[in-house]
């Protein structure tokens, strides 16, 4: 599907990263005797953090941002694979402390890493439609790797909110959108399961790579534009090495991709990994620059999209954290606090 | 299970709901249970700083064993008790500037209620 005509675009944007850190070598030690992993360290969430808590920060940072009131907003929908409920949804209590009127939309999203561009693309809808003024899309993850398997080196925690609403008023417009998806079980999770399984390999060439690529070759063509159009490139960022050499496939240069490169730092953040790295990189984009953005979601598909960043921005990104902000408060754990804070100790 | 208290509750954990007096423009918090006929409600700012704080050595489980608890003057007047989240003892003095953020404050169990209301961390630069 693509939307290459849209007024819509970001008005506010909000990212939260947990202070927590543990270091891929840390757990290598554990699990493996030493060595390393595919990315340095990964944020972990506290004890007293979960995907609402997140959301709710990241929201508000989105709310200032766009100078908006919880009230005006007509969604709040949360993109995750770790809502702390199985049935009873994370929207309505982060509607309710973004201080949302109760005739708000709230709804949870799931589609792997892709929930919350899913959220995304629907609050492009809800608004161009003219059915809400403002659209609030949460990604958030507080992600699950089962001890010592190759995804805990990499499953984060973050969350970053968008606010979609009129061209006019937005500080990066979406000029258009690609929704490429197939059936790949590349990664999933069964019900009641505590832990989800990979393919290994197979998450690789036909999975993210296909879907990634696909995605935005056919975002390209249908905005007749190339790589060297855009300033920035942010995709989905599973580990630090899938992206880097999808972008260089894609014919994108490593500088466009630096600046929303988080996951070296911060690890696989899942639903929020891309639009982390668009709040990153919305931080430092002048006017008039393009970003392309790509997410990835097991199962699998992907959404690009093309923002041109406008005269607000500038004068927005100061009026709540900067992602770098997030990045710089760290507090590096060991293998035993890191277990203690994802309940992993069966206290019996 | 208590579901209804901590449902009642919502307003002042989940978006610091206060009372103010409309003759006096004095702010409560939380906001009285009976509200009388010129209190209206009110939204605080969770920004403020801290009065007094002290490490609780021996908590329950619940509220995830030691933890640190302070009285937090809000720019707005009120004094409002809540723990400290996001900092280590060794970096908590009194005149701190800090800022509310919502977080769990408590896990009712497997077949129980997740708890959510406010907390204060030092204001992020």
């Amino acid at each position: 599907m693509a939307i290459t005509r849209s007024d819509t675009g970001i008005v506010g944007y909000g990212a939260y990263i947990p202070r927590f850190r543990i270091a891929d070598s840390e757990i290598a030690r554990v699990w493996a005797g030493g060595g390393s992993g595919p990315v340095e360290g990964k944020a972990v969430a506290g004890t007293d953090e979960d995907t609402i808590t997140m959301a709710i920060e990241a929201g508000r940072n989105a709310l200032r941002r766009a100078q908006l009131d919880g009230a005006q907003l007509g969604t709040v929908w949360i993109g995750s694979e770790s809502h702390p409920y199985a049935v009873k949804p994370s929207g309505t209590l982060v509607a309710e402390a973004l201080g949302c009127r109760p005739t708000v939309h709230a709804a949870d999203w799931e589609f792997a890493c892709k929930a919350g561009t899913e959220a995304l693309t629907a609050g492009m809808g809800m608004v161009s439609s003219g059915l809400v003024e403002y659209a609030l899309a949460v990604g958030a993850d507080t992600a699950q790797g089962r001890p010592g398997d190759a995804l805990e080196y990499t499953a984060a925690a973050g969350a970053a909110a968008m606010i979609i609403g009129s061209s006019a008023k937005a500080l990066a417009t979406i000029d258009a959108t690609v929704s490429y998806v197939t059936d790949t079980p590349d990664f999933f999770r069964r019900a009641d399961r505590p832990y989800p399984v990979h393919g290994n390999r197979f998450t690789g060439e036909p999975a993210y790579f296909h879907h990634i690529e696909a995605a935005a070759t056919e975002l390209l063509h249908e905005i007749g534009a190339e790589p060297g159009d855009f300033r920035y490139l942010v995709l989905h960022q599973p580990n630090a090495k899938f992206p880097q050499v999808a972008a260089k496939q894609l014919g994108f240069r490593p500088e466009q991709v630096a600046p929303g490169l988080l996951a070296p730092r911060i690890g696989n953040t899942y639903s929020a990994a891309a639009l982390l790295g668009l709040c990153a990189t919305l931080d430092i984009t002048e006017v008039g620059e393009r970003i392309m953005l790509v997410s990835y979601g097991s199962g699998a598909g992907a959404d690009a999209y093309a923002l041109t960043a406008t005269e607000h921005l500038g004068q927005a990104r100061d009026r709540a954290p900067r992602t770098s902000v997030y990045l710089a408060r760290e507090q590096s754990v060991d293998y035993a606090t890191y277990a203690r804070m994802r309940g992993k100790y069966n206290l019996g | 299970m208590e579901l209804a208290k901590h449902w009642r509750l919502k307003g002042a954990r989940y978006r610091l709901e206060g009372a103010r007096d409309r003759r006096t423009n004095t702010i409560t918090f939380p906001p009285p249970h009976f509200s009388g006929p010129d209190d209206e409600l009110v939204i605080l700012s969770g920004r403020g700083e801290i009065w007094s704080w002290s490490a609780v050595e021996n908590g329950l489980d619940a509220w995830g064993g030691r933890y640190l608890v302070a009285l937090v003057k809000l720019v707005e007047g009120p004094l409002v008790t809540a723990q400290l989240t996001d900092v280590d003892p060794d970096a908590v003095h009194i005149g701190q500037p800090v800022e509310m953020v919502t977080r769990k404050l408590r896990d009712l169990g497997e077949d129980g209620l997740l708890v959510y209301g406010y907390k204060f961390r030092p204001l992020l630069e």
